[in-house]
C-alpha cells in the first residue's frame, strides 16, 4: 500500500506510535471491520474507526435515527431524525474519512443472514442494544473463528471482553440469554450518554489493536466500569467446559434467533 | 473464619458461609441472572449451596449488560 502525502499526514500520529508505525497503518488501511449497530455503542466505535483510516467498514442496522437517540449517538445529528441509521453513519464516516469504504446494511442480523455477512469482516464489533442479537453474535462469531468485541452498558455502567477463538466467549460467562424482560435495557432504565462513548471507545481501541497486532487484547478478561465511582476493573475469565457453543460438548451447532423483549419491540415499532 | 474478596472488596467471613448463603448477604437481585466466578472458575448454579467459601477466596458477580443490566 503506498499512502499519499495527505494520508501520511492525516495519519502522521498513528505513524508516530512506535508500536503502529506506517506497517500498522497499512494494516488498519486494510483492515474489516463490522459495526453490527449504529446506535450508542456503534456511533463512537465507528467515528474513531473512521478517523483512523479502517479500509472498510460495515454498518447494520435496521432502525431510523429518533429524537431520543441523539443524547448519546453521536454519529446521528438533529437533522438526521427519521433517516435510516445506516445512511446517516455512512454519511459521517464519509464526511470525517473518504478513505473508508463504508458497507451499509439497513437490517436486522439475524440466524438468517448472520453468517454471510460477518465473513467478510476480519473483526466484529458488538453495538447492539438487546440480547438476542448479543448472543447471536458471539454464536455466530464463536462457529465462525471470528474475533470480536463485546459491549454493554446501563445506566451508570459499561462492561466489556474481546474474544478471539481459543479464549472465553460471552456464553462461557452468560450462559443463555435472560428471559424476555428479566433485565432492563437502556430504553427502560436510561443510561448517562458518555457511558456510551467510554465504552465505545475502548472496543474500537480492541479492534485498532486487533488490526494492528499492537499490545494485549481484552481477552479471557471482562472490563467493568461504574461511573459513579469511576472505579474499572478487570475481572480474568476462564472458558467454560460446559458452555453450549465453546466447551467440551457443545449443543449449539447453528445459530439460533431469541425471543425479543416485549416492550424493545412495541418501541420499534412505535417509530 | 477469615477474609473473602467480593467484585474486589473484602468481606469478612464470620461463619462458615456456602456461595448460595453470600447471594443472599449481598442482597443480589434477581440471582438467576447472575453468573458467579470463584477464584476466577465460573460455578454451576446447581452448586452454589454446596460450594462453601474459605479464607482468601475470591468471588466475583457478573451481571447482564446489554445496552440492559441489573442493579
Amino acid at each position: 500500500m503506498n499512502f499519499t502525502e495527505d494520508q501520511i499526514n492525516r495519519y502522521s500520529r498513528h505513524i508516530l506510535l512506535q508500536d503502529v508505525g506506517v506497517e500498522g497503518q497499512e494494516k488498519i488501511s486494510s483492515g474489516k471491520v463490522l459495526v453490527v449497530g449504529a446506535g450508542g455503542l456503534g456511533a463512537p466505535v465507528a467515528l474513531y474507526l473512521a478517523a483512523a483510516g479502517v479500509g472498510t467498514i460495515g454498518v447494520i442496522d435496521g432502525d431510523v435515527v429518533d429524537l431520543s437517540n441523539l443524547q448519546r449517538q453521536i454519529i446521528h445529528f438533529t437533522a438526521d431524525v427519521g433517516k435510516p441509521k445506516v445512511i446517516s453513519a455512512k454519511e459521517k464516516i464519509n464526511r470525517l474519512n473518504p478513505d473508508v469504504r463504508v458497507v451499509t446494511y439497513q437490517a436486522l442480523l439475524t440466524s438468517e443472514n448472520a453468517q454471510e455477512i460477518i465473513k467478510d469482516y476480519d473483526f466484529v464489533v458488538d453495538g447492539t442494544d438487546n440480547f438476542p442479537v448479543k448472543f447471536l453474535i458471539n454464536d455466530a462469531c464463536v462457529l465462525a473463528g471470528k474475533p470480536f468485541s463485546h459491549g454493554g452498558i446501563l445506566r451508570f455502567e459499561g462492561q466489556t471482553l474481546t474474544y478471539l477463538p481459543e479464549a472465553p466467549c460471552y456464553r462461557c460467562l452468560f450462559h443463555s440469554p435472560p428471559p424476555p424482560n428479566a433485565v432492563p435495557t437502556c430504553s427502560q432504565a436510561g443510561v448517562l450518554g458518555a457511558i456510551a462513548g467510554m465504552l465505545g471507545t475502548i472496543q474500537a481501541a480492541e479492534a485498532l489493536k486487533y488490526l494492528t497486532g499492537v499490545g494485549e487484547l481484552l481477552t479471557g478478561k471482562l472490563l467493568t466500569f461504574n461511573a459513579k465511582t469511576m472505579n474499572f476493573r478487570t475481572i480474568k475469565t476462564k472458558r467454560s467446559e460446559k458452555c453450549p457453543v465453546c466447551g467440551k460438548n457443545p449443543t449449539i451447532t447453528k445459530l439460533i434467533d431469541y425471543e425479543q423483549a416485549v416492550c424493545d419491540i412495541s418501541d420499534r415499532k412505535k417509530r | 473464619m477469615g477474609k473473602i474478596t467480593v467484585n474486589g472488596k473484602e468481606q469478612d467471613l464470620s461463619a462458615p458461609t456456602t456461595l448460595a448463603a453470600l447471594i443472599a448477604q449481598n442482597n443480589i437481585a434477581q440471582p438467576d441472572m447472575v453468573s458467579v466466578q470463584l477464584n476466577e472458575e465460573f460455578v454451576n448454579r446447581e452448586d452454589y449451596a454446596t460450594t462453601t467459601l474459605k479464607d482468601g477466596d475470591e468471588v466475583d458477580f457478573l451481571y447482564f449488560m446489554g445496552g440492559g443490566g441489573l442493579q
